[in-house]
């Protein structure tokens, strides 16, 4: 315990002197960053719109109330594709995401040096990156559309699927794995009742988690061309059309209170 | 049946698991392996059937040598040794009658297995042990839902439904309150005499091993330091395998004990 | 044990995981309904898939040259300004979403508080960042300031969210010996409450880092600043190594994010 001894009297400290020394050292230096960033933003903001801003933002608001109601009829199709790139892209990500996952756990995987160091680079690689971005270079290598945007969100969540599978995959109950090989069963049938039940509540919870996370991405996926309602916002905001901006926004919020219910109630059901 | 031929098992840590036991085990014959824990008893038997790889020696069982078999050849012989486990090893999300049923797993097909096609004989097979286990009535109850007593007797189905001609079985009373634990005991022993099948028994309750078996192996630090019946244990023998402590009231309980569960029954 | 005999013989079948056979039956339908209706309004160009093959072999070749250098400064002033804008945002939306997570534990705050502070949450978790980012760009004009408040806003959501549900868990022995000991409202949380929530609000706050700057990378396409404008602009004109490069980029720093927060949460734990 620090005690410092000043003046014949003991003194106790939550820290000894140099504990607090680099504590405060610490506290410097990050508000010392934390300042440096903020003169940086500051320098590159056109202060006059800042001040302008509540104006601009009152403008805005009674321009955008209220919304255009019946333009909701022009908004059915594209909320039907924009669930279908939600769906169709989980679903085609689990496809890949379950053997990658199995190539990265620890207890699964059929090489430690060489496969499942692949395996994990596909899952950061895959994750680290936006599914906006990657919409962006699918457009430019398949052109615009729905395709795209199934495409894009698919491989965005493959690396998140994998991940969150493969770290239940290393924490199952190896007792019981240890209990069908002793049957004589082979390498697949321990797979099938040694591993796969242990993991299949995980399973379901990971896709239906993602799937609600995909609807959220899937209705911005058409600001860049990847089809869904997000096609919609763009080209009123484009034109300026705030009533139907507001509308449009209004729809994109009811369908992710929607899809977190759904997710919710279904992963409720499962656990 | 059974032949251990100067069995080691070294691990990666340098432990010496195992220092080069030799041990036969005739047809038939129950055979309890006593020992502290560290002593190799789990490695032992895990050593048999290659869930464990052993550093060197040989193991017989039959005139097959086990040790140096192909995956595939090994998995036909794992089909002669049923296994029990400790804390039962159930897959708990699967129900009773599929963890029985994954017993015979070495004999049919992936498919057949992964669709539960199991052919009927199979399917009829479960349900007599079950019965005879009394548990018939719990067949579509998920593993999970079962008190430990009832988990271990659906291990013993799912290995006897192997249809073995060697029982493993470690520690099968170490999480069960000690009433179970005799029941557990008398129905293992009871099936291999039904059904003749010889048997090694983990045990580290000294007084339950010696109700039960007729031969009893002493393991310390991987090697063996006793073999001989279960009335053969005097205070010396115990104090070589477990070390210094009081044995005389060990015993001498296991006499008492035992007239009292007679008499209640 | 008569039951036994009437069993032998018979087939059995797992029991199936919904019981009742009709709605087996109709989830079944419906589902695979949907996914025929759904693969149906898909329209694939194939040709235009087929003619993309070749640029995204060129793509995924560019990974293996990718360009650093003809655009470095591009690169390095995008960059500058996603960190910039992730750390700035990191601190603010961690310094904020404290107090609105202690309010938002039911356990610590009194009900109107409770209220407010759960309402601001669900607002900010229910919009997306992009179309926050757009709508702030439409407010502040374009550059980094919308960046950085779009991501401040969004943390408040995420860390306030996981935070409170963090000290509605907590262990309440703790907390009311610090009661019975006579401290005011500010030392019991200081005492009983802070330090059981501190090991799991540095784990979070690295997390958030790491998300705030993935997104950061996607802020520049509506014009919030940040590393996407120029990214944006590679992909427009078809220059796959310097994409290659940037996304590379990316990707290095988020492995290295999530190292750095690995380590600290190993540390505190």
């Amino acid at each position: 315990m620090p005690v410092r001894e000043a003046s014949g009297l003991k003194i106790w400290q939550r820290r000894t002197q140099r504990e607090s020394l680099s504590h405060w050292a610490l506290w410097l230096v990050g508000i010392a960053v934390f300042a440096y960033c903020w003169q940086q933003i500051s320098a590159a903001t056109t202060w006059f719109f800042v001040w302008d801003a509540p104006r601009i933002a009152d403008d805005i608001w009674t321009r955008a109330t209220p919304p255009k109601w019946e333009y909701i009829t022009q908004l059915g199709k594209p909320i039907w594709d924009t669930l279908n790139i939600a769906t169709m892209g989980t679903m085609i990500a689990l496809v890949f995401a379950v053997p990658v996952a199995f190539l990265a756990a620890r207890n699964t995987t059929p090489s430690r040096f060489f496969i499942r160091p692949i395996a994990l680079l596909i899952i950061v690689s895959t994750r680290s990156i936006n599914s906006l971005i990657w919409a962006l270079l699918l457009i430019a290598i398949i052109g615009p559309g729905v395709f795209a945007g199934v495409i894009a969100i698919a491989i965005r969540s493959i690396g998140f699927c994998a991940k969150l599978l493969y770290e239940a995959i290393e924490e199952i109950d190896q007792t019981q794995v240890e209990a069908i090989t002793a049957t004589g069963a082979s390498r697949w049938q321990v797979m099938a009742y040694g591993i796969v039940p242990q993991i299949l509540p995980a399973f379901a919870g990971i896709a239906v988690f993602r799937w609600d996370i995909n609807i959220r991405e899937s209705t911005v996926l058409g600001l860049v061309g990847a089809g869904g309602i997000g096609l919609q916002l763009s080209s009123s905001l484009n034109v300026l059309a705030w009533p139907q901006v507001s509308l449009i926004l209004l729809v994109i919020l009811a369908a992710v209170v929607i899809s977190e219910w759904v997710s919710a109630k279904v992963r409720g059901a499962i656990i | 049946m059974l032949r251990l031929d100067r069995l080691v098992k070294t691990y990666k840590t340098g432990d010496q698991a195992l220092k080069a036991v030799e041990l036969e085990v005739p047809e038939g014959q129950v055979l309890a392996l006593i020992g502290p824990s560290g002593a190799g008893k789990s490695t032992l038997i895990r050593c048999i059937n290659r869930l464990v790889e052993p550093t060197s020696g040989k193991v017989y069982l039959g005139d097959t040598e086990l040790t140096g078999l192909s995956s595939g050849s090994l998995r036909k012989e794992r089909r002669r040794m049923g296994m029990i486990f400790q804390e039962y090893a159930l897959v708990e999300r699967l129900s009773v009658m599929e963890n029985v049923l994954s017993g015979r797993l070495g004999y049919v097909g992936f498919w057949r297995s992964f669709l539960r096609r199991y052919p009927q004989s199979d399917v009829d097979e479960a349900f007599r042990l079950l019965d005879r286990v009394g548990l018939a009535h719990m067949a579509d109850k998920r593993a999970d839902e079962l008190s430990g007593g009832q988990r271990q007797r659906v291990g013993i189905c799912r290995a006897l439904i192997q249809d073995p001609a060697l029982l493993l079985v470690d520690e099968p009373t170490a999480s069960l309150d000690p009433k179970t634990s005799r029941q557990i005991m008398r129905l293992i022993c009871e099936l291999c005499k039904e059904r003749e099948l010889a048997a090694i028994i983990n045990i580290h309750d000294v007084a339950l091993a010696q109700m039960f078996v007729q031969r009893v192996v002493g393991l310390r630090l991987g090697a063996m330091v006793y073999d001989g019946p279960p009335d053969g244990l005097s205070p010396d023998k115990l104090t070589e395998i477990y070390g210094e402590e009081d044995w005389e009231a060990t015993i001498e309980k296991v006499d008492d004990e035992e007239l009292e569960t007679e008499a209640a029954e | 044990m008569s039951d036994v005999s009437e069993l032998i013989g018979k087939p059995w079948r797992k029991p199936p995981f919904i019981q009742r056979r009709w709605l087996r039956w109709l989830l079944l339908a419906g589902f695979i309904a949907y996914l025929i209706a759904a693969f149906m309004t898909i329209e694939v160009n194939w040709s235009r898939v087929y003619e993309g093959l070749e640029r995204g072999k060129k793509f995924v070749l560019a990974f293996t040259s990718p360009d650093f250098t003809s655009r470095s400064s591009d690169i390095y002033e995008g960059m500058m300004e996603s960190i910039i804008m992730t750390v700035a945002s990191s601190v603010v939306g961690i310094a904020i979403s404290i107090p609105i997570a202690l309010g938002a534990a039911r356990n610590v705050a009194p009900l109107p508080v409770y209220l407010i502070c759960r309402g601001i949450i669900a607002i900010s978790r229910a919009l997306q960042e992009i179309i926050v980012a757009i709508l702030l760009v439409a407010i502040f004009g374009f550059g980094p300031l919308a960046g950085f408040l779009t991501l401040s806003f969004a943390t408040i959501g995420f860390l306030s969210k996981l935070l409170a549900e963090d000290i509605e868990s907590m262990d309440k022995v703790q907390a009311e010996a610090i009661k019975a000991s006579g401290a005011r409202w500010s030392q019991w949380i200081n005492y009983g409450v802070q330090p059981q929530f501190m090991p799991r609000l540095i784990g979070l706050s690295m997390y958030r880092l790491d998300i705030n700057f993935r997104e950061s990378a996607i802020l520049g396409l509506v014009g919030a600043g940040g590393i996407g404008a120029t990214l944006n602009t590679a992909f427009d004109r078809y220059e796959y190594d310097t994409a290659a490069a940037i996304l590379l980029i990316i990707i290095v720093i988020v492995m290295a994010l999530e190292y750095l927060s690995s380590v600290i949460r190993a540390r505190v734990q």
